[in-house]
């Protein structure tokens, strides 16, 4: 039972972080239509500069915060120089020109930081159990994950559906000549999109850097995750990508906790022990496969076009 | 345009060169050039294959690496199994791509653009994940391959000249199969869907199935690129199939030429010798192939062959 509950918050800590990451990918292509492959190197990034700002302060909430307008400045500036000459053209360019961004962030993190991982320690005040029901305790960090990713994706959703600038944004999703002529600076406006996706992305960084080690090329494992997430909840819909995001993560924390135990039930242990790591690490594939079998727009298209 | 184009040479004297490779590596005592050719010529081929379908067809498959993979593994496992001879690893090799193409590919030409884009993408790092489960043939660390392919001594996969003429004939009979299919009834068909799906589909014809069917083609191609490179290096691993491996063979694709029969193999020819070059001045090699391909995106379009062709007419 308390392993359970415990694997079941697991799953949904790793399903907002997830969200996190598809949130900024799928907001960057479903307003600007740009697919961004570099978006795992700004997670990266988002955790080397929370592990090195915490260093310098000493604090880890100003690490955390310093990073996180880190790489707001750094996803702008990476759509000024590079990526707002490649609207309008093919996806293709687009996933051409992001992956040489891909080589690069890894290539400029080793000659910054050394190929050794970074860790980033917690403060004691995280690292306590909480208590979450009688007698089941959750360690606090976690939890602090959880509430975190809920607030953002809570302000998330009322920025963009209360708010005159996310007014602007889903107008410009639908229409860009139309927004661009009714004088709004659309140029700005995207500019500040795709920071925000970056904040996203370099937020889901640093929240997991604790967790994992800080190291190269840590952002393109789980950029594929979010990929997945993002064409089961249907490209450019943040609704779908929270929902899908949820799922993907409670399905494969779970997978991993309890298909081999469920896997001895029916095989022998050593065709268990053999056939469990591989096939809960494709359990999303097949989710994905069967959601696109099923609706090939993914759950939630978003109505464009 | 018939005659002789700045493209025409260039693609000649290219061929010319490897064709020729061999000799000058005994005349200058170079074997080096020998040991980083074959796997240059094995990557062609494997791009050449995946241009079949994203330049002719317009299928941007971005998990074209799991065929590398595939084909690897199939001559890797048989040959731990004890299956030494290549004329049962080779066909199985081949087929085992094919088989799993066909799944993917129905599975992901139910969807279209940039969809199609992420779930070959995942679908290939699903079969890295795979890979990396087999207990039994290595798991993460991969599995190093004693022997190599045993052709019953038609050709010695162990001899240096031989294995490096046995790449660049099946690089140049891949070749000749897409141009081949290209100019066929079949190729027409299937360009024709890249131009206009819709129209083709209202004149009658199933584009779904020749698109698969194209689909499959190429990622049989692509499984004997990977058989080739298993022998080549005696040993494979997930890290084949790993997703930035197929972002090489995209970019190859592209910086050569895309949609052109000659394009993918210049491109992997100079991606490589760049990667070499550059590794030799710095070990941050990457640092400048990555803005390199971004401006090449950004300015080069049409590849070198575009380059070239532009280069002839001013």
């Amino acid at each position: 039972m308390l392993l359970v509950v415990e694997q079941f918050l697991n799953g949904l800590q790793f399903g907002l972080l997830l969200f996190l990451l598809a949130a900024g990918l799928t907001l960057v292509f479903g307003i600007m239509d740009l697919v961004n492959l570099a978006h795992g190197s700004l997670y990266m990034m988002g955790a080397y500069f929370a592990a090195t700002f915490a260093a310098w302060t000493g604090s880890f909430l100003a690490g955390a915060l310093m990073a996180l307008g880190a790489t707001l400045v750094l996803g702008i500036a990476l759509e000024v120089t590079a990526l707002r000459h490649l609207y309008g053209r093919d996806h293709l360019d687009h996933v051409l020109a992001t992956f040489g961004l891909i080589l690069f962030f890894n290539e400029a993190v080793r000659l910054i930081w050394g190929p050794a991982g970074l860790a980033l320690p917690l403060p004691a005040w995280l690292t306590v159990p909480v208590p979450i029901l009688p007698g089941i305790h959750y360690p606090a960090y976690r939890l602090a994950i959880i509430i975190v990713a809920l607030l953002v994706a809570l302000l998330l959703y009322l920025g963009v559906m209360r708010t005159r600038i996310g007014m602007l944004i889903r107008a410009g999703a639908s229409n860009r000549e139309m927004i661009g002529a009714l004088g709004i600076n659309i140029k700005l406006l995207y500019t500040l999109v795709f920071g925000l996706g970056a904040a996203l992305a370099g937020l889901a960084g640093l929240m997991q850097a604790p967790i994992l080690t800080v190291q190269i090329g840590m952002g393109e494992n789980i950029l594929i995750l979010a990929f997945v997430i993002i064409v089961i909840g249907g490209i450019g819909s943040i609704r779908g990508a929270f929902l899908a995001a949820i799922f993907v993560g409670m399905i494969d924390t779970l997978g991993r906790a309890f298909l081999p135990n469920l896997l001895r039930q029916v095989l022998s242990g050593a065709a268990a022990s053999t056939a469990a790591p591989a096939l809960s690490s494709m359990l999303i594939y097949l989710l994905m496969a069967i959601v696109l079998v099923v609706r090939p727009e993914g759950l939630f298209p978003a109505n464009r076009r | 345009m018939k005659g002789l184009t700045v493209g025409k040479a260039v693609t000649a004297l290219m061929l010319a060169g490897l064709v020729l490779l061999p000799l000058y590596s005994q005349l200058t005592g170079n074997v080096f050039i020998l040991t980083l050719f074959p796997r240059i010529i094995i990557l062609a081929l494997a791009a050449a294959s995946l241009n079949l379908i994203m330049g002719f067809g317009g299928m941007m498959s971005f998990g074209h690496a799991a065929y590398l993979g595939i084909g690897g593994y199939a001559v890797g496992m048989l040959a731990q199994e004890g299956v030494g001879s290549g004329f049962v690893q080779f066909p199985i090799a081949l087929a085992a791509s094919a088989a799993y193409a066909l799944v993917i590919g129905a599975l992901s030409l139910r969807t279209r653009g940039v969809y199609f884009i992420m779930i070959t993408l995942a679908f290939a790092q699903m079969a890295y994940y795979v890979a990396s489960g087999l207990a039994r043939y290595g798991g993460d660390d991969g599995l190093t391959i004693y022997k190599r392919s045993d052709f019953a001594g038609l050709i010695d996969l162990g001899n240096r000249t031989q294995f490096y003429y046995l790449c660049l004939a099946c690089l140049l009979g891949v070749v000749f199969l897409i141009w081949r299919i290209v100019n066929s009834r079949f190729g027409l068909v299937v360009q024709g869907l890249r131009s206009n799906e819709q129209r083709m589909q209202a004149i009658g014809f199933p584009a779904k199935r020749y698109q698969l069917v194209c689909f499959v083609i190429s990622g049989t191609m692509c499984g004997l690129a990977g058989a080739l490179l298993a022998n080549n290096t005696d040993f494979v691993s997930p890290a084949v199939m790993y997703w930035t491996r197929s972002g090489d063979l995209m970019v190859m694709v592209i910086l050569g030429g895309m949609g052109t029969l000659f394009g993918p193999i210049i491109g992997a020819v100079v991606f490589l010798l760049l990667e070499e070059f550059l590794s030799q001045i710095t070990e941050y090699w990457a640092l400048i192939m990555g803005p390199l391909l971004l401006l090449i995106v950004l300015f080069g379009r049409g590849g070198i062959m575009g380059l070239l062709g532009r280069a002839g007419r001013g």
